[in-house]
């Protein structure tokens, strides 16, 4: 086991070295020049302008760049954000709660709903419940979320008045010392309907970005069930007279669940690029809206730094996946 | 030479595989529901400037924000017009073109790209299969749509821009399934014939493994296409794609943001476009998958 999670660690090195090329590299690619795009000053004396360009070291060769870099970012020091003048570190990490917490709601909402629903698909294969709800998990997979979104606001902000439109909580509501997580401090504040209104401020955009992970899991799961009920070790526990509750829940779908489980992983990617266009129609102060504000703002040491974090991230998450796939599934853990 | 390593099939059999396919296909209610729709838009496209009344670009400052069915004094304005006094639906049918030149385009540039890269890794294996599979590695390990928008804002806003960006996301998807299917094909005999009568490895490559890797392909394609179109709206949403006044779907909809709450209409048709359209070639997608994979024509 430990050989297996060392080698897929190993593994994950040169696609990391990989990225910090690409958020490297892509300053440097920008039409323009980098050091007024990295220093964000205008109107600079020609003094000023060499001042810059050794302070950012652009005057050295490539590869020493890129070492300093690499150093910096092992450091912890991503720059500084040339609109706020803050370190783009703990910019990141001040935003990227309000994006866990909308994802994390997101993705139990997709596995909640879209598991049951591929398991009863599949066991009533073609019968109108079936046909149903793989129709609507086509519509949800077609969804342009942008879209959607707005929708949802016309309907239940703008018509029936039950939901906020963007922001997180209620202005009245403020948690100086707070954890990041809205849900958490409005809890932990005892202040009367903090809670419901994070809450309310939480459930459009969390629908919206469930919607494309609830109909992708929902999918894989009838196809996955219906694959494992064919199988003979199915067919013996039926024969064996095992009640059928107990058949599709335990020998059945525990083997179903092993592709659901990389489908879910894969979904991380797709909840940040969801996120993206989640934060920014319902203004929810995350990672997404962040890395959309920063490129249209042109700062490109947020952007940089953000790139670098999202696809590190993305990346661990895939290898914890990957690494419960081998936990759950020897045959894989022993290949 | 060549008709030793010859790969094309007799007109005779190409025409029963095309009746096998569509068999299987016309199987799947939903993907000829699906087909119709598509050839529908095509059509649309096609005849946008026949079926519209209006220009789309032409503004009719006397009647901003009508509602659908409104009758004036320059026409019947089917559904409504836009802030400025646009004609909806014939931007909508402009905005057909938009959407499936902005899928073929992708489409291509990835397929072609990605298929090569994908060739080369799979057939000469080593250090150029390394090399290649790592790069597809990092460009799949950035969220596709954040990588688009980084693209877009190193080569600026824009249509073509935009296009671009999303096919360099795309194509290592087309890349790792031919990589994996020339794996699974290249040690087959065909193969091995067509090498010891003494085939080049260009030709073995292109002509000989390729067509036979082909279904997977077909289907990962339309993906993409209906992925294209959702991710070029999404660009377009942002202020990424599309810039105004082109009447692209997405771009449509980012202009009409601010009025959701007062005009419906100006949110509600342009989405409803790219709904239809991406769902139209995802059911065909799914009826391509079901002709093409002979795993699931066997069960």
């Amino acid at each position: 086991m430990i050989r297996f999670i060392l080698g897929k660690i190993l593994w994950l090195i040169p696609t990391l070295v990989g990225i910090t090329i690409v958020a490297f590299g892509f300053v440097r690619v920008l039409p323009g020049d980098p050091v007024l795009l990295m220093a964000g000053e205008r109107g600079l004396t020609p003094e000023r302008h060499a001042e810059l360009t050794h302070q950012l070291g652009f005057d050295r060769p490539i590869w020493e760049q890129y070492f300093d870099f690499l150093w910096k970012v092992l450091h912890g020091n991503l720059g500084d954000s040339l609109v706020t003048h803050k370190p783009v570190l703990n910019e990141f990490l001040a935003l990227f709660p309000a994006t866990v917490e909308l994802g994390l709601c997101a993705m139990v909402l997709a596995v909640a709903i879209g598991v049951p629903v591929g398991v009863m698909a599949a066991i009533k294969r073609g019968s109108w419940f079936d046909q149903a709800t793989m129709t609507t998990a086509l519509v949800g997979y077609s969804m342009p979320i942008f879209w959607w979104g707005l929708l949802l606001i016309i309907l239940f902000s703008g018509i029936l008045k039950w939901t906020p439109v963007s922001g997180r909580i209620s202005l009245m509501y403020y948690f100086p010392n707070g954890s990041g997580f809205m849900i958490w401090d409005a809890l932990m504040s005892g202040q009367k309907g903090a809670l419901t209104s994070a809450l309310s401020h939480l459930i459009l955009p969390s629908v919206v970005l469930a919607t494309i992970p609830l109909a992708v899991i929902a999918r894989q799961t009838r196809s996955a069930m219906l694959e494992v009920l064919g199988e003979d070790y199915v067919r013996t526990a039926r024969a064996k007279g095992m009640p059928p509750r107990r058949v599709i829940g335990i020998h059945a779908l525990r083997n179903a669940m092993i592709p659901v489980i990389t489908t879910i992983g894969l979904q991380v990617g797709m909840l940040m690029a969801g996120a993206i266009l989640t934060e920014t129609i319902f203004s929810w102060p995350g990672i997404g809206k962040w890395m959309v504000d920063s490129i249209s703002r042109r700062d490109y040491p947020s952007v940089q730094g953000g790139l670098l974090m999202i696809a590190a991230i993305v990346m661990v998450v895939n290898l914890i996946v990957d690494l419960l796939y081998g936990l759950i599934n020897p045959r894989i853990r022993h290949r | 030479m060549s008709e030793v390593t010859e790969t094309n099939i007799p007109a005779g059999t190409r025409r029963e595989q095309l009746a096998e396919f569509w068999f299987y296909f016309k199987e799947n209610r939903g993907a000829v529901v699906g087909l119709t729709v598509f050839i529908l838009v095509v059509l649309a496209a096609t005849f946008a400037p026949l079926l519209s009344s209006f220009s789309p670009d032409v503004q009719y400052r006397d009647v901003l924000l009508a509602p659908p069915m409104t009758d004036s004094a320059h026409g019947h304005f089917w559904l409504g017009t836009d802030a400025v006094g646009r004609d909806m639906l014939s931007r909508l049918l402009f905005g057909a073109r938009y959407s499936l030149f902005v899928g073929v385009v992708v489409v291509l540039l990835a397929l072609s790209v990605g298929v090569v890269l994908g060739l080369l890794a799979g057939w000469f294996g080593g250090w150029v299969d390394t090399v290649i599979m790592r790069v597809m590695d990092v460009i799949l390990a950035f969220p596709s749509l954040l990588l688009a928008l980084v693209f877009v804002a190193i080569l600026g806003p824009g249509l073509i821009n935009a296009m671009i960006a999303i096919a360099i996301v795309y194509q290592p998807h087309f890349a790792r399934l031919t990589r994996g299917a020339v794996l699974s094909e290249r040690n087959k005999d065909y193969v091995m014939a067509a090498r010891v009568a003494g085939a080049g490895n260009m030709r073995l490559m292109f002509r000989t493994v390729l067509p036979n890797c082909l279904a997977p392909l077909i289907v990962q394609g339309t993906l993409s296409f209906s992925n294209a179109i959702l991710d070029v709206a999404a660009l377009g949403f942002l202020g990424l794609g599309a810039q105004p006044p082109t009447p692209e779907w997405g771009t449509m909809l980012s202009e009409a943001r601010e009025f959701i709450l007062r005009a419906w209409w100006v949110v509600t048709f342009p989405g409803l476009a790219i709904l239809i359209t991406v769902l139209a070639i995802n059911l065909m997608g799914d009826g391509l998958r079901d002709a093409l994979d002979p795993k699931l024509k066997r069960s």
